[in-house]
């Protein structure tokens, strides 16, 4: 059995500092993590190649230092690792990267996509589905837990807002994974030791060739059309009280609604 | 030629969700600072068993319900939907389509997006037609970015329709109004129905004993309460509230992940919302910023949490909520 799992290079943070001059982000000095919810979905597909026996590959879209995050993959006992990467992608939406990803993942062999549910410095959880929707395959999102993986099936439970679900879900699929499904293993020093010896392969547009016209900011629907930060729209007065007169103004302004 | 605001009608053991009346209101305030387009509000009504909702739907401002009602729609499915929703897109062409903030909404519509080709914003806070161009039909939706620190203005200028997935709690309902009339429309099932999943079972979850979304007081805790967090839930029950959390203490696990407020918890808008030892990241004031009175308790008097305060307290929040408890025994 094949898992391909898409992980996304973040930075560990989600309140990233704003430069309030120019309205742009600070990027120096932020360490970067594979995303959290990313993490879940490699540590499922490892659990599952421990139990049932697979060949896990995690793929990934992003500049040349994404390379760091795929040796940090194979530290935590992958198999494979691809790098989708060409200058040619910058300035991708999520419609756009789900094209190039779907691209990258056709030249792969697969019975099961895990895809993380959201990225920390998106928050989108488009990625997945759209992906799904390129490569016609069933989707489940915001999985919680997989029941069971046998002769082409999967079974997983999801949760909406009222009732969980137990599902059973015909492979080829694509799941997304939330970061609660499960605790992270740490890095083996043996595989972290090997993982520098390892391939990283490389897919560029020359690979994928696709349309620049479907790809990069020109491929992409949505645009953005300006940033900018939130104005204050509140002043109050700050009081330094002690604890009996901070006290006694909550209940003044309590007293009504109680 | 594309026209109208198309809205996903959410159905969950046959009520209609709040989320999708709130967007039904939100299109029809849209559509009223443009009249010249004659635009309409359309809701989308997808499942089984659900015609009789449509009449409501329409009670809360849309003017026409496109529903498709099949017996194979009884299990959510998003293949079926999203195909279901690519004819009516095919069909009528509308110019824009709003879903629901929903873990539904945001399964669904990244898959209609791809299906169709068309730019989807997730999240958003706003909605307008283009300030400066009173005759563009170009949608700027923003969104909070980068865990809110900064705020973005989506727009996708050259497919259609345009789309959004807005959280529920942003916008207001109508009030229902048995008196209203509009269309309903039939939509004739016919697609291949997908059946590569299927249900196992379905499990009742464990009623919550909170619901903060319809709280009307929340006490919510940030990172200066991290040892006290008995402290918040002791003031939430004295002062009949729920407890709330900022995402400090999810990371940290020491409250579960459905007290969240914030941009990537829940939108919330109590008539009291009492932060403590907050310190009011924009990740998290995303998601309180509309509560009617906030009142912010903090050590640090330039903790941005103060900037959304209304009564804005420098002091420590666990010897303040310990005082407090007092005035109730």
């Amino acid at each position: 059995m094949n898992i391909i799992v898409l992980a996304k290079q973040v930075p560990n943070t989600t309140e990233m500092k704003v430069n309030k001059e120019t309205g742009t982000l600070i990027r120096d000095g932020i360490e970067t993590i594979i995303n959290p919810d990313d993490l879940a979905g490699i540590e499922a597909a490892l659990r599952i190649k421990e139990k049932n026996g697979a060949k896990v590959t995690v793929v990934t879209m992003g500049p040349n230092n994404a390379e760091s995050m795929l040796r940090e993959a194979y530290g935590l006992g992958v198999d494979e690792t691809v790098l989708v990467t060409d200058k040619a992608f910058a300035g991708s939406d999520t419609l756009a990267t789900s094209k190039i990803l779907a691209e990258a993942i056709k030249n792969l062999e697969y019975d099961l996509i895990i895809a993380g549910r959201q990225a920390i410095d998106g928050d989108t959880a488009q990625v997945g589905p759209q992906i799904a929707e390129l490569l016609s395959l069933p989707q489940v999102s915001y999985v919680e837990e997989i029941t069971d993986i046998e002769e082409g099936f999967i079974t997983v439970i999801k949760s909406t807002e009222t009732h969980s679900f137990e599902l059973n879900v015909r492979m080829p699929a694509l799941i997304t994974t939330l970061s609660e499904l499960n605790t992270a293993r740490y890095m083996n020093v043996k595989d972290v030791w090997e993982s520098y010896d390892k391939e990283v392969k490389k897919f560029n547009n020359n690979d994928l060739k696709l349309n620049k016209e479907e790809i990069g900011l020109k491929g992409s629907p949505t645009r953005v059309k300006k940033t900018f930060i939130k104005a204050i729209t509140k002043k109050s007065e700050k009081q330094i009280l002690n604890a009996a007169k901070a006290a006694d103004v909550i209940v003044e302004a309590l007293n009504p609604h109680l | 030629m594309t026209k109208d605001i198309f809205v996903y009608v959410e159905v969950q053991d046959n009520k209609i969700m709040d989320v999708s009346l709130e967007l039904i209101n939100k299109a029809k305030e849209l559509i009223d600072s443009r009249k010249d387009f004659g635009f309409q509000v359309v809701g989308v009504l997808i499942g089984n068993k659900i015609s009789n909702l449509a009449a409501e739907v329409i009670y809360y401002g849309a003017d026409k319900v496109i529903v498709c009602d099949h017996a194979d729609l009884s299990l959510y499915n998003t293949m079926n939907y999203a195909e279901i929703i690519k004819g009516i897109i095919k069909k009528y062409n509308p110019e824009i389509f709003l879903y629901g903030g929903t873990i539904l909404g945001r399964d669904l519509a990244p898959r209609v997006s791809a299906k169709v080709n068309t730019g989807l914003t997730a999240d958003a806070t706003s909605i307008e037609f283009d300030p400066n161009d009173e005759f563009s039909k170009e949608l700027w939706i923003t969104r909070p970015a980068f865990g809110g620190n900064l705020f973005a203005t989506i727009v996708c200028p050259n497919h259609k329709p345009q789309m959004a997935t807005v959280r529920g709690n942003v916008f207001e309902k109508a009030i229902r109004c048995e008196n209203k009339r509009g269309e309903i429309l039939e939509y004739k099932y016919d697609i291949i129905t997908n059946n590569a999943i299927t249900l196992v079972r379905k499990i009742d979850k464990i009623q919550k004993k909170s619901d903060i979304t319809k709280a009307k007081i929340i006490v919510s805790g940030g990172r200066g309460m991290s040892s006290n967090i008995d402290l918040l839930e002791e003031t939430a029950i004295n002062l009949k509230g729920e407890v709330g959390a900022s995402r400090a203490l999810i990371d940290e696990g020491l409250c579960p992940k459905t007290i969240q407020v914030g941009q990537t918890g829940k939108t919330v808008k109590p008539i009291i919302y009492l932060a403590c030892g907050i310190s009011g990241a924009v990740q998290h004031t995303a998601g309180m910023e509309n509560s009617e009175m906030i009142i912010a308790i903090n050590t640090d008097e330039n903790a941005p949490i103060f900037d959304v305060a209304d009564i804005s307290i420098v002091g420590d929040a666990s010897k303040i909520l310990h005082e407090l408890n007092t005035r109730f025994k």
